[in-house]
């Protein structure tokens, strides 16, 4: 009896919390179907009258799909390159015996600890001495860079974990290390590999201090750039950078759901295991 | 040496060569190189071009610690570093104890929990601004209903800071929540099972083992929350830009308006110098001390 009592309660608690989630994100998406003056008198209910011309208008704008496409440019150049250079280089680290070894590792490591704001000055400079101001690298090289330490220590343990006989075996075989890597240990390693990429994925998707200091064309603009200029234009006129907020937000969610596992998993997991 | 062997040490080094080089550059030169150059430009007054040659010494040091925005940018980020862990820290725990066992839901709050984590903070940052708005806001609409005037939450001093700090609780707790479900289901079956036979309740179990298990996982989430606030940015920027007059600056929003807005290459990388600082200690004093035994 007693218990039941207890979980009444529990469950009233997080069903209230649950409420408290969802409904910032309700009344922004309904916010963009509703008129200025709906949304004044009205911003908690479903909208008195559904407007589509917000979404609408951003979905024939060349510019919001412009956006989208240079984020996934960034992402998955980011992902990809994050995934190939850390897998190599823990490769070694886990399979080949060398002087120095421990320290190049520890040198890595060391990058961790580095906050992302205190480079951000002399990046620039970097990025602009080397003439890549204006091109996709000036966003994807920096996170690139930012990404290794974590997931080199990631792959490094997953590849210890390998069973070293599968390697004596191929060894014996003739197998040579690049062969190994590229026959055995990636697709060996999907796991650990979908880690990597999604920690990366989101990270990059939703970055915004490095774009906003490496990119002052508005061609090569990440939507979260766009974003903001676009709520400078249109300050309050809130169903518009609402409708732009929700076209964001739903895809977010919708890949959340249908990727859940690996997400938490890669989310989580990737800070658990270090 | 036969020739056999001699070929495989050459493909040995050749390729421990060719698969590290990519790497190690890339993260000298965007990562180790732009802190320590943040170190050397921070003793100069510098507009980015040219070489810098007005050496100031610690003049920008001295101004930064000085200044009324920035000392009580550092206190912003110190008060959010004590909100998460007293605050959001405890309850992401308490929620995650409710949820880690199978009982009935316990996915479905785990989703709908976690959701926000993975939204961007430019987003999350927006929805609130929009929500806090004076005008057309949901936080309007609650006060009109009772039929008291609105206030203006994100642009008023009093409440900038409380405003910001519910986004950051909405926004993370989830994460904290997660990471300490994933520390509770690595808890044996059995240690629960003989606590239950010697009769002891949710609470005790949770008290006096489930929490005293997972003590190592609490530490990191402690851990990676003290150096998330540290570096605090994106959020802010969409909801409240560190205004009203100054109030809501972290040290990166700070940074961000005072340094390279300002093309001041020299005092920009002094503050960086500054958060460099408070986060490799932090970090250092915590390996070397909490985490040692993990």
């Amino acid at each position: 009896m007693f218990s039941n009592f207890r979980s009444y309660y529990m469950y009233l608690f997080l069903f209230l919390l649950a409420g408290i989630i969802f409904i910032p994100l309700y009344v922004s998406i309904a916010g963009g179907f509703k008129t200025i003056g709906d949304l004044r008198t009205n911003s908690l209910g479903l909208p008195t009258e559904w407007i589509i011309g917000n979404y609408t208008s951003l979905l024939v704008d060349n510019k919001f799909w412009l956006f989208t496409w240079n984020s996934v440019l960034y992402a998955a150049g980011t992902t990809f390159l994050v995934i190939l250079l850390a897998s190599m280089t823990a490769f070694v680290f886990a399979h080949m015996k060398f002087v120095g070894s421990r320290f190049l590792f520890n040198y890595f490591i060391l990058g961790l600890t580095f906050p992302f704001a205190t480079a951000i000055l002399p990046l620039f400079l970097r990025v602009r001495d080397l003439g890549l101001l204006g091109s996709v690298w000036a966003v994807i090289l920096p996170q690139i860079a930012f990404g290794l330490a974590f997931a080199i220590i990631l792959f490094r343990g997953f590849f210890r974990q390998m069973p070293s006989e599968l390697f004596d075996a191929a060894f014996v075989d003739g197998c040579t290390y690049s062969q190994f890597y590229f026959r055995f240990t990636l697709p060996l390693s999907t796991p650990i590999i979908a880690t990597v990429a999604v920690i990366n994925l989101v990270g990059s998707w939703n970055n915004y201090l490095l774009p906003l200091i490496m990119i002052n064309s508005e061609s090569l603009y990440s939507w979260p750039l766009g974003i903001m200029v676009f709520r400078g234009e249109y300050i309050t006129d809130w169903p518009k950078i609402l409708a732009f907020v929700s076209l964001t937000l739903i895809p977010a969610v919708v890949f959340f759901l249908a990727l859940q596992r690996f997400i938490v998993a890669g989310l989580t997991g990737g800070a658990v295991k270090e | 040496m036969n020739s056999a062997k001699y070929n495989a040490l050459l493909s040995k080094y050749s390729t421990l060569v060719i698969f590290m080089i990519p790497a190690l550059t890339i993260f000298t030169m965007f990562v180790v190189l732009p802190i320590i150059e943040a170190a050397y430009y921070s003793f100069y007054r510098w507009d980015g071009y040219g070489d810098p040659n007005k050496y100031v010494g610690l003049k920008n040091y001295k101004y930064l610690f000085k200044n009324k925005t920035f000392i009580l940018s550092l206190k912003n980020n110190f008060y959010i570093i004590a909100i998460s862990l007293f605050i959001q820290l405890p309850f992401a725990l308490l929620v995650a104890l409710m949820i880690s066992d199978k009982i009935r839901g316990a996915n479905f709050f785990r989703t709908v929990f976690f959701l926000p984590y993975i939204l961007a903070e430019i987003v999350t940052g927006l929805i609130w601004a929009y929500i806090y708005d004076g005008n057309y806001g949901m936080v309007a609409a609650i006060w009109n209903f009772f039929g008291a005037e609105p206030p203006h939450m994100i642009a008023e001093k009093e409440t900038a800071m409380i405003a910001l700090y519910i986004v950051i609780f909405w926004k993370y707790f989830g994460i904290h929540m997660m990471i300490y479900i994933a520390g509770l289901q690595n808890i044996s079956k059995e240690v629960l099972e003989a606590a239950r036979v010697d009769g002891a309740g949710p609470i005790t179990t949770a008290w006096r083992i489930k929490i005293p298990i997972i003590l190592p996982t609490i530490r990191l989430s402690v851990f990676l929350s003290i150096l998330g606030a540290l570096q605090l940015f994106d959020i802010i920027m969409p909801l409240t830009g560190g205004g009203p007059s100054n109030q809501t600056h972290s040290m990166v929003t700070y940074l961000y308006y005072f340094g390279v807005m300002r093309m001041k290459f020299g005092f920009g990388s002094a503050i960086g110098v500054v958060i460099f600082l408070i986060c490799f200690t932090i970090a250092l004093t915590y390996q070397r001390t909490l985490m040692r035994k993990d």
